[in-house]
């Protein structure tokens, strides 16, 4: 129901809808406007991620576990905590990654990077493994492709939908099989494989596309209902 | 998962580790195996030509998570190989990013992309920028710099969320050549649909060696086709043994797919 114009008198909702209008303007071609939104918004986010970053990281895991009175900043009443020295570990790579701004030292910065893939890589290969590998493979081969009906016989559709699943997982690991010889997808296999990915790139495009619909209507929402009162 | 079970995933992480081990250690032996043809692979090489020969800018965004994700090394990874193209041009490549570790790997990977071309003194570090850790701010400055600079060729890959079709689109509305990969499931059909060529999933870190032509990274991808046949091999006999097991009710069928199930046991 469309009500008669009621304009918000809310400084934080003019701000939201002006921004918003900034940024659709961007769908007609470049301008001044969204250069400003856009640049507020960079500068917003990298303050807040900033901020975020000290808050959550820097004090609490590098700061107060090296200088525990230091939480008596934030609140007086607060119990010490004991001192944990193993942050100097993280403290020194941290510090490492600003010698790049020493030409001299900067070789010192490979160190925390090093470190950084060296533990992302040995700590993924076990969770890969064992959630993307083992649990998928077993997960996929469930009860099989015959799935019993609860009154005897075969569930036509349950098993229809597990063989699906399990010829295309098939297929589509012999197309992302990368080392062999000829073109771009030789066998028929690869083929169903390839055909496999694209029906479920399909299903997952239309659902993502409902998403970013209901995305719209909210900030549609915003416009006409928070800011000029209309819905 | 029990203590038992950790036993499983102990085996099987050593053998698809040994198969990946032997697969290097036979590249570097001599017998690399061949990459099959990846189109995205021919259509990088395309776009950049297509982009320096119009005087316009590469742009090459290495997705919007930090290092400790597979898919931002695998772009790394990708990058050297691009940065060399564009400097072997004479054209300027231009990598905006949204951390400050992946900012300061693209720099590296940047630098030594345009030292193996012979044009170490044509790079500055400036052209890879950092611009937020938000991906939505990220995206925004750099739509605006697509629009603003009109590149002629645009690469994203490594990991998107939400920002995956924001970016496509805006290469598209100024009519760049765009190559996507990422093994990021959700976001594929965005890239799909907006870009010239994608690299799907594994495409992406077999793009990264077979344009680097290093034997280790060769190596690698034999041993994780080789991972990928274990996982096929196990899918079929697991699958025909739950099938007749179902069926027929037999005893020692039913057994080997127990077998199966305790060694793929991970709850």
């Amino acid at each position: 129901m469309i009500h008669p114009l009621a304009v918000s008198h809310d400084f934080g909702v003019w701000v939201g809808a002006l921004l918003t209008l900034m940024v659709f303007s961007f769908l007609y071609r470049d301008n001044p406007f969204y250069k400003f939104a856009e640049h507020v918004f960079v500068g917003v986010s990298a303050a807040y991620w900033m901020v975020i970053g000290f808050w959550t990281t820097l004090w609490p895991r590098v700061i107060v576990p090296l200088i525990p009175e230091a939480s008596r900043i934030v609140s007086s009443d607060t119990p010490l905590p004991e001192r944990d020295l193993s942050a100097v570990v993280p403290a020194v790579l941290g510090l490492m990654m600003l010698s790049r701004l020493v030409p001299r030292l900067s070789g010192l910065a490979r160190w925390p990077t090093a470190f950084v893939l060296g533990t992302t890589a040995g700590y993924a290969v076990v969770r890969y493994v064992r959630s993307d590998f083992m649990h998928q493979i077993q997960a996929t081969i469930g009860d099989g492709v015959l799935i019993p009906a609860a009154g005897g016989g075969w569930n036509v559709a349950e098993s229809l939908a597990a063989l699906v699943t399990l010829s295309g997982t098939i297929f589509g690991l012999i197309y992302f099989m990368n080392t062999r010889r000829g073109g771009t997808v030789t066998t028929p296999a690869a083929r169903i494989g390839l055909l496999v990915l694209m029906v479920t790139f399909g299903a997952s495009f239309g659902s993502a596309v409902m998403a970013r619909i209901s995305l719209l209507v909210g900030r549609l929402q915003e416009l006409l209902g928070d800011w000029l009162g209309l819905l | 998962m029990s203590p038992v079970h950790g036993w499983n995933v102990a085996l099987m992480t050593l053998v698809l580790v040994t198969l990946v081990a032997i697969g290097i250690r036979r590249a570097r032996h001599g017998h690399t195996a061949a990459v099959r043809t990846l189109p995205g692979i021919a259509t990088i090489e395309r776009a950049v030509a297509t982009s320096v020969a119009a005087g316009r800018p590469v742009f090459f965004v290495p997705g919007s998570r930090d290092l400790d994700n597979m898919q931002t090394v695998a772009a790394v990874a990708l990058l050297e190989p691009v940065a060399a193209m564009v400097a072997e041009r004479d054209g300027r490549l231009v990598v905006p990013t949204n951390r400050s570790m992946v900012m300061e790997a693209a720099r590296t990977a940047c630098r030594k992309g345009y030292a193996d071309a012979g044009c170490a003194d044509a790079w500055h570090d400036d052209q890879v920028l950092y611009i937020s850790d938000d991906p939505l701010g990220f995206v925004a400055q750099v739509d605006g710099m697509i629009v603003r600079e009109k590149p002629g060729a645009c690469f994203f890959f490594g990991f998107f969320a939400s920002e995956s079709l924001l970016l496509a689109e805006g290469g598209r509305q100024v009519g760049a050549i765009q190559v996507a990969g990422t093994a990021s499931p959700v976001q594929l059909p965005f890239f799909v649909a907006a870009c010239d060529d994608t690299l799907m999933g594994e495409e992406l870190f077999a793009a990264s060696a077979s344009l680097s032509g290093d034997a280790a990274l060769l190596g690698s991808l034999r041993g994780q086709d080789l991972g990928k046949m274990v996982a096929v091999s196990l899918l079929v006999v697991g699958g025909i043994a739950a099938t007749v097991a179902t069926v027929t009710g037999w005893g020692f069928v039913h057994d080997m797919a127990g077998v199966l199930d305790v060694l793929l046991e991970t709850r």
